[in-house]
């Protein structure tokens, strides 16, 4: 078999031009479909990153909440509902609100500002500079070393700016895992620092964070918080809901479905022909070859083994065109939203192999239909 | 005369049904031995072709026998006949049909490859028959590099590279002057015709009937003569 695995290759590789187009036309779809999926994917992750930063296990919110960046206020006994839920080990309050900066240059900047419980911290981020015990100091401020800060000037400890009129002096910076999505810097603070600094509602608790005793205890939690008439997401229910808008709401995730199955039709177009036209213009040899000796099976073998090949090299030409452009995308633009993940590759692996299978259909029909007969009429 | 090698017996084939039933072969019978080279010659459509296609396990004929070498071959399944012709039977295709991407050697080996036989191996045998075709020196070439007379013997290193009992020719002088032709059939009957071996040649060509250890003369799908070479010449 191996014999007539080479000569197929042989067969496909040496007819360079056909064998271009092939690759060219599957790695283009491939490019377009992962680059599609990946700008989700990364969308999907920077509207997910209050969560991935906070780290918290379990989130109470008001049931409207879509994603993070849209949070209703709560009333405080809310909190102490919670905190009184057997299975809860503690639980916390989170403001998440937008406030508006004056640089020192004068000019205003929007920022996320997320106030952490005074007692515990919980939440808060990795410190690469200054101590965390200093956001207790009159009007301070952490500020997240992502690719917004220098928004705000790529502030220093010590460097003090207004909100909203209000004096706020940088005593750390810090690191988080992942980066907003809408482009704006994210400055944490206490809990009550934060409510005295942003204009607020009657209610200020934009989330509890809980911290169950053990794993089994969340569902009794969440049905308690059911009966308070709000919800207890775990953070990857939270993800998972913040998924769900931005993909079902917004109208991106049609968009993007869109584009993707269009890469699928061109990639499909572009190969199915060229491959048809390939199979197409040695089909007097595919029936030689069958007057000869070679069963229908071989040949469809052979075919298979071409579609297959084309598909496979394209596919990973595709995946490392697209990982080349999005590194360099994001050399070059530190807030673009790309990211590669399994899913999307593999996706796109389900979809390059639909590509070779529908490619080789006609292929194969038409080679098992030849005749060896035919070979002897010229 | 050596062991017979084929023996058809009332072969017939024929096309449409009823009133529009067409035979393309009526009733032929007819017994070719080994070390020996059969000409069927006949105008267009007096069923060489096809009769030839019936005994080399290509057409199922509607009726009538073909025994190579004791085995009838029709009664074998269909995978058994691919077998036969892949393993008992080698073609020179009037066309050549070589693949125009391979080099020459990489055609030649095209049989054996179908033999599962390892790459190496037969790319090494398909080089020892380019030297007995006398195209030792042109192995790497594509077939669109070498003259119509030079694809000819590449096509016939191809049909003899699995050592098959039966060697096919179909019309292969159609596409060569005279003198090529006659080179060729004159080099098949030095080289390639043996004691193991049985050639059958369908052809047109009057030019190269001297090579014929008989000539069977086909019309309306019958044979209506049986000459030698020479007379035939």
């Amino acid at each position: 078999m191996k014999g007539i695995l080479k000569l197929a290759y042989r067969l496909l590789v040496n007819d360079t031009a056909k064998f271009a187009a092939l690759l060219v036309g599957i790695t283009f779809a491939v490019f377009l479909m992962i680059q599609m999926t990946s700008m989700f994917a990364g969308i999907l992750s920077k509207a997910s990153a209050t969560i991935i930063n906070v780290g918290a296990k379990v989130w109470v919110m008001d049931p409207a909440v879509n994603t993070p960046a849209n949070s209703i206020p709560m009333p405080d006994y809310v909190l102490d509902a919670v905190r009184s839920i057997s299975g809860v080990k503690y639980a916390v309050p989170l403001y998440s609100g937008v406030g508006l900066v004056r640089l020192r240059s004068g000019t205003y900047q929007a920022v996320t500002v997320l106030g952490l419980d005074d007692t515990s911290l919980f939440g808060r981020p990795e410190l690469i500079e200054g101590n965390v015990e200093d956001i207790y100091a009159e009007n301070g401020f952490i500020v997240v070393k992502d690719e917004e800060f220098a928004k705000l000037e790529n502030p220093k400890l010590g460097t003090d700016f207004e909100i909203n009129d209000n004096r706020a002096v940088v005593v750390g910076v810090a690191r988080v895992s992942s980066s907003g999505l809408f482009g704006m810097p994210t400055l944490y603070t206490t809990f009550n620092r934060a409510i005295q600094y942003i204009p607020s509602m009657r209610y200020t608790v934009s989330y509890i964070l809980v911290e169950p005793k053990d794993d089994a205890a969340v569902p009794f939690i969440k049905q308690e918080v059911s009966r308070l008439g709000y919800d207890a997401l775990t953070a990857k229910e939270f993800s998972a809901r913040t998924t769900a808008f931005y993909m079902y709401q917004t109208g991106l995730g049609i968009n993007i479905l869109l584009m993707t199955a269009t890469s699928f039709l061109v990639g499909l177009s572009i190969s199915g022909q060229t491959f048809y036209t390939f199979v197409m213009e040695n089909l007097d040899k595919f029936g030689a070859l069958k007057a000869i000796g070679a069963k229908g099976r071989v040949l469809v073998g052979m075919i298979l083994f071409q579609a297959t090949f084309s598909a496979l090299a394209g596919y990973g030409l595709g995946v490392g065109l697209c990982a080349l452009l999005i590194a360099i995308a994001k050399f070059r633009l530190p807030d673009y939203a790309a990211l590669i993940t399994f899913p999307n590759i593999g996706l796109a692996f389900v979809m390059v192999l639909l590509i070779a299978a529908v490619s080789s259909y006609t292929a194969v029909r038409k080679v098992l239909r030849i005749e060896p007969f035919d070979v002897f009429r010229t | 005369m050596a062991a017979p090698a084929i023996r058809a017996q009332g072969l017939s084939k024929w096309f449409g049904e009823g009133d529009a039933r067409t035979y393309a072969v009526r009733d032929v019978t007819l017994e070719t031995c080994f070390d020996e080279i059969v000409y069927i010659v006949g105008p267009s459509g007096s069923g060489k072709t096809t009769l030839l296609s019936m005994i080399s396990g290509i057409l199922r004929p509607d009726r009538g026998t073909v025994t190579v070498k004791g085995i009838d071959i029709w009664s074998l399944a269909k995978d058994h006949i691919a077998d036969f012709r892949l393993n008992t039977v080698g073609f020179v295709f009037q066309d050549y049909h070589l693949f125009p991407r391979l080099n020459t050697a990489e055609n030649v080996a095209i049989p054996l490859i179908l033999q599962r036989r390892p790459w190496s191996e037969a790319i090494a045998e398909a080089l020892r028959l380019l030297e007995v075709v006398g195209l030792g020196g042109r192995a790497d070439l594509t077939p669109a590099k070498l003259s119509g007379g030079e694809q000819q013997r590449v096509a016939i290193a191809r049909a003899i590279v699995s050592a098959p009992d039966i060697l096919i020719f179909d019309e292969p002088t159609a596409s060569l002057d005279g003198e090529t032709g006659r080179r060729i059939m004159e080099f098949v009957k030095q080289n390639i015709l043996n004691e193991h071996r049985c050639i059958l040649v369908v052809t047109h060509d009057a030019r190269i009937f001297e090579y014929a250890d008989r000539v069977l003369k086909m019309e309306d799908g019958r044979i209506t003569g049986v000459v030698s070479g020479g007379q035939a010449a």
